[in-house]
């Protein structure tokens, strides 16, 4: 909605600002501003600073600034008001670009001319309008390919620790994707917050490696650059990836790190607005804030095209109970989780099967998707190795000598389960064929009545 | 013509101040600024008021006008709700739809019930006939099962100067005219307006009696509900909140279900409305949708909607049980729920409880859950409402504010455990730590089944589980063989129970219902096999002779069987022990 007079207003400027608080910026006087409108403040050098309304009355406007505020001054500050959100220019152009975390070109190119200006806020989609996701990506890894199934239009995070190969892992799974109906509508959108340039360095090199840079946007807010800038950052580029989705009908995987950094900016401006904080400082709606994120996901019936997110994520002190990843937890369909045990024992990717899941994957699997013993083996696995785990406990009490012989090929089935199944190399690409049977020759370690998953037909065929 | 309520003051978020709001009154539904959005009026001190908007509040400025509508927020009732899906105030999600496209924009206004329909009325009351509130007057049939009781609404009484002919009718069509003792005349509709935070009136509470049979083991068997009753499901993510409630609103013998998606996954809402309509209720034969309106008011919606959304879902509830029917409410989640309250009362600055929650947190979740209940309603009928809620408490730490407070609030408690998850037992429903008061008024029912047994069966088994507990501290510290065969064997019956009954298959097409017959007969031949094996082992088998049976690969697939010889399992089982004992008593 437009305030009347909004397109003249947009020209008004007012000279002096009221207050300046960390990243938050009162006006008072004003014409009546809308809520959530863009500012702009110029500073007496001539640069611009881009921010947006938080609270809004008769009185005065609350500014939340997405710059630096600081070297600006009370009086000599100009402010204007745009009359709209923050927008980003939406075009098919904007793949192969490098732009800021406000969704602004770095790369020495001029601004895309967008197709359309589109609300970096986005809006709900209705229910009723997604299609419910259902075709399986193979990855080429096991864990994930055979237990944790990612599906095209998931959202599907990876909880991982600091120094943990979230980022190999992401780039390993974007170079392999692959579906059943082929691949050439792709885009890639990298969304990085608050991450160290080696880390998109590194990110961006394996693009161009596999020869896609063409079909990759970048929407980078480094560790440098001010840390209110990340909470527009994963808007934009999801703001471009519904864009190439649902108008353009592309495939489009969304890589976003580090969503810890996201909401640590979103805590600081929560702070020092003095709002009363729910969990460890972190404000009460930061739910409602990552499922504006999360949600921006799927498939929809007007188009083709899909979203799929892989948010990245290191879970403070390696507790997964700790708000961000638990949030996160609680919107996306599923989660990959790193266990910093396995990265020490070597094993690549250190994929903690059991809190791990793909909540899509019952849907995507089986019969006529990937092979119709799939639910059973994957289900097998998964108990088989809860039991490894307890067997462990029980070992390091009274010794792996003293355990019974079904007790010893359960420790047999986990060593070959963690290091053969589990474990591959980074650029290890497996058919889904290959991981299934990596799963059985693991089942055959085990006695056939410990095979209470599968049905007589399964163990008959592939026993 | 419009009534002017107020100025916008102040806009943050979804809380909007308002100045010059004399004439505006509490918990009046109101329109804000020249997009008309939706709000509430939540708060009046002096001239000021504070509204609750329930839609997106970008671009609202100071100064725009706060148009009043005279009424409190309501939904509409009538025929025409079942199989639907609104937002969580009752705007129809399709028709929302077809009018702005796949992504949900602003201030639209859609009826809840589509008007042009018609309905097939037949009349009951007749001319000079004094009615009031609740009684029928007439009924129409919704959809292929239904019998949609078409009553006077609550609070009006008189006599009816005019019923209408049997025939085909609009919802909105006048069917009514009923003139109350002050001679003033009212025009009845098939269609009524009730304020969402109101509960609808009934005669009276009535014992509660029955189970609401859901086919799924352990919630019918061990801990089971009560039509008219609470339960709070409780579990961490992940580990099975969503798929225990729609797997209740799928078979549970309700007559209505209202699922609310109450800040959750836009995708769980599409898997509904993708999966219910091609099941088929066993009991009536028609699709599943029939029977249910889902209310979706997902995570990325407008948060002061998601707080009224399962009022919304509750006022559905009381209309149909009004009727007669036993209604079954799914609320995913309730913590959401908590959460726009919290997020709410901290936008307009209250003064914050534990957590941030606002201190009158408890009372409202006592509430909803009263909602809840068995009832004689003013029409007569017997109906209930049953109220399953999901709880997701931060980090799966069930102490905090909301899983607490509504454990005061509920009868029974279906704790979904993160172990089991992670194994991939499901449902993941914790034998410990959950549990059912409602296990002396159902007793009644169970022996009418002819399954008498079903107390003591029960209370065996979670014996048996309780010392397993014990039992498996012990192997922790010392490895299962330090353990005499008897004892072992509990070990060995517990997981037995755990595999052939606790875990149910959800996407097996026998394994995902299972008839309380079947339940009672599948407990009484592992308890069978409980007896038995303690009986031989103490004249001499051991554990493993016992593990081998060949029959206890068929008590394992017994949940897959579709047919009901339970006799010939029996002799079977009985067969099998009876060779075992040649051996044993050989050696
Ligand atoms: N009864 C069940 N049968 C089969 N799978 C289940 C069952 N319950 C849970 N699951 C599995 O667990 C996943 C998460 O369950 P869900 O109900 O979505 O969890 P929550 O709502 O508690 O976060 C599902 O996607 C499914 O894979
Ligand atoms: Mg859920």
């Amino acid at each position: 909605m437009k305030n009347p007079d909004a397109a003249l207003m947009k020209y008004r400027e007012y000279l002096g600002i009221d207050g300046i608080d960390g990243p938050l910026v009162v006006v008072r006087k004003t014409h009546p501003v809308g809520f959530r409108e863009l500012a702009e403040i110029r500073d007496q050098s001539g640069t611009i600073r881009l921010g947006q309304v938080l609270d809004t009355s008769r009185d005065a406007v609350l500014l939340q600034m997405f710059h630096d505020t600081s070297g600006l001054t009370l009086p000599s500050s100009r402010v204007r008001f745009l009359g709209e959100p923050l927008t980003v220019g939406v075009t098919r152009e904007m793949l192969g670009r490098v732009f800021n975390g406000l969704g602004q070109p770095i790369d020495g190119g001029p601004r895309p001319v967008g197709v359309r200006e589109a609300d970096v806020n986005g809006l709900p989609v209705n229910p009723t309008a997604r299609v419910y996701p259902r075709n399986y990506i193979q990855t080429g890894v096991s864990v994930i390919d055979g237990m944790n199934t990612l599906i095209r239009g998931q959202k599907l995070p990876i909880f991982s620790g600091s120094g943990l190969p979230h980022n190999e892992l992401a780039v390993q799974i974007t170079r392999q994707a692959q579906t059943a109906e082929g691949n050439d509508n792709f885009a890639v959108i990298f969304a990085a917050m608050g991450v160290k340039h080696d880390v998109a360095r590194y990110v961006i090199r394996s693009f161009e490696e596999s020869g896609v840079m063409d079909r990759v946007a970048l929407f980078l807010s480094l560790a440098g650059d001010p840390s209110i800038e990340r909470l527009i950052t994963p808007r934009a580029a999801l703001t471009a990836a519904e864009y190439l989705a649902y108008d353009q009908g592309m495939h489009v995987l969304v890589l976003m790190t580090d969503m810890s950094n996201y909401c640590e900016s979103l805590r600081e401006i929560s702070t020092v607005r003095g709002e009363i904080p729910s969990r460890k400082g972190y404000p009460g709606y930061l739910y409602s804030d990552l499922a504006e994120l999360y949600e921006r996901s799927g498939m929809v019936e007007t188009s083709e095209g899909s979203i799929t997110q892989l948010p990245m994520l290191t879970m403070p002190n390696d507790d997964i109970s700790h708000p961000i990843p638990d949030l996160t937890g609680y919107i996306t369909e599923g989660q990959i989780v790193f266990d910093r045990e396995l990265h020490g024992r070597n094993i690549y990717p250190p994929v903690a099967a059991l809190p791990s899941l793909s909540r899509l994957m019952k849907d995507g699997i089986g019969e006529k998707m990937t092979r119709g013993d799939h639910p059973h083996l994957a289900g097998q696995l998964f108990s088989s190795y809860s039991y490894v785990k307890d067997i462990r406990n029980l070992a390091s009490v009274i010794g792996e000598e003293e355990l019974t012989p079904i007790d010893k090929t359960y420790m047999e089935f986990g060593s070959f389960f963690e290091g053969s199944f589990v474990k591959q190399r980074m650029d290890e690409n497996r058919t889904m064929e290959q991981t299934l049977e990596l799963g059985w020759e693991a089942l055959r370690i085990l006695p056939v009545e410990e095979l209470h998953r599968m049905s007589e037909e399964e163990l008959e065929t592939y026993l | 013509m419009r009534r002017q309520v107020g100025i916008v003051d102040r806009v943050h978020g979804p809380v909007v101040e308002a100045r010059e709001c004399q004439s505006g009154m509490m918990m009046e539904l109101v329109h804000v600024g020249e997009a008309g959005l939706v709000g509430e009026i939540i708060k009046l001190s002096g001239n000021r008021g504070v509204i609750q908007v329930y839609e997106d509040t970008t671009g609202l400025a100071p100064g725009q006008p706060v148009y009043g509508t005279g009424m409190p927020l309501s939904v509409q009732l009538g025929p025409g709700l079942l199989g639907r899906i609104y937002d969580g105030i009752q705007r129809p999600l399709v028709d929302l739809k077809e009018r702005m496209g796949t992504f949900i924009s602003r201030g639209e206004q859609i009826p809840a019930l589509n008007g042009d329909a018609l309905f097939s009325f037949t009349p009951i009351t007749t001319l000079d006939e004094r009615v009031s509130g609740g009684t029928v007057i007439g009924t129409v049939p919704e959809g292929e099962r239904m019998i949609h009781r078409i009553m006077v609404p609550p609070g009006l009484s008189g006599k009816i100067l005019f019923i209408a002919d049997a025939g085909s009718y609009r919802a909105a069509d006048e069917i009514a005219l009923l003139e109350d003792d002050t001679g003033r005349k009212h025009s009845l509709t098939m269609i009524q307006h009730w304020p969402i935070r109101q509960a609808r009136p009934v005669r009276r509470r009535l014992q509660l009696s029955r189970p609401l049979v859901t086919g799924q083991r352990v919630i019918d068997t061990l801990f089971p509900l009560a039509k008219g009753g609470t339960v709070a499901i409780p579990g961490g993510f992940g580990t099975g909140k969503t798929m225990t409630q729609h797997a209740v609103a799928k078979w549970c013998d309700a007559d209505v279900i209202i699922y609310i998606g109450c800040g959750e996954r836009g995708n769980e809402m599409t898997d509904v409305l993708r999966e219910f309509p091609l099941l088929v209720d066993p009991r009536s034969g028609t699709s599943l949708m029939d029977r249910t309106i889902l209310i979706a008011n997902t995570s990325n919606m407008p948060v002061s909607a998601r707080e009224a959304s399962i009022y919304t879902g509750a006022s559905l509830a009381e209309y149909y049980r009004d009727q007669g029917y036993h209604v079954a409410v799914m609320a995913d989640s309730t913590s959401r729920w908590a959460e726009a309250l919290r997020e709410l009362s901290g936008r307009m600055e209250e003064m914050p409880a534990e957590e941030g929650f606002p201190a009158y947190l408890p009372t409202r979740i006592a509430q909803f859950y009263e909602r809840a209940g068995a009832m004689e309603t003013l029409s007569g009928y017997e109906g209930s409402v049953s109220i399953i809620g999901a709880v997701s408490p931060p980090g799966g730490d069930f102490s905090e504010p909301v899983t607490q407070h509504t454990k005061r609030f509920v009868r029974c408690f279906w704790a979904l455990d993160r172990q089991l998850a992670n194994a991939r037992h499901y449902p993941a429903i914790g034998w410990l730590e959950s549990y059912s008061e409602y296990i002396d008024d159902l007793e009644a029912y169970w022996k009418e089944q002819g399954q008498g047994g079903w107390i003591s069966h029960r209370r065996t088994i979670l014996d048996l589980l309780q010392r397993e507990v014990r039992l498996l501290q012990v192997v922790k510290l010392v490895g299962p063989d330090a353990l005499p065969d008897s004892q072992r064997f509990i070990l060995e019956v517990c997981s037995l129970f755990k595999r052939a009954f606790l875990q149910q298959d959800a996407f097996d097409e026998v394994d995902r219902f299972t008839s309380i017959e079947k339940q009672a007969n599948m407990l009484k031949l592992l308890l069978q096999y409980w007896d038995m094996g303690s009986r031989a082992i103490s004249r001499g088998a051991t554990v493993i002779q016992l593990r081998r049976m060949k029959v206890v690969q068929e008590l394992m697939k017994m949940k897959f069987r579709s047919d009901d010889n339970w006799d010939s399992l029996e002799g079977k089982l009985q067969r099998a022990f009876d060779r075992l004992e040649l051996l044993y008593e050989e050696s």
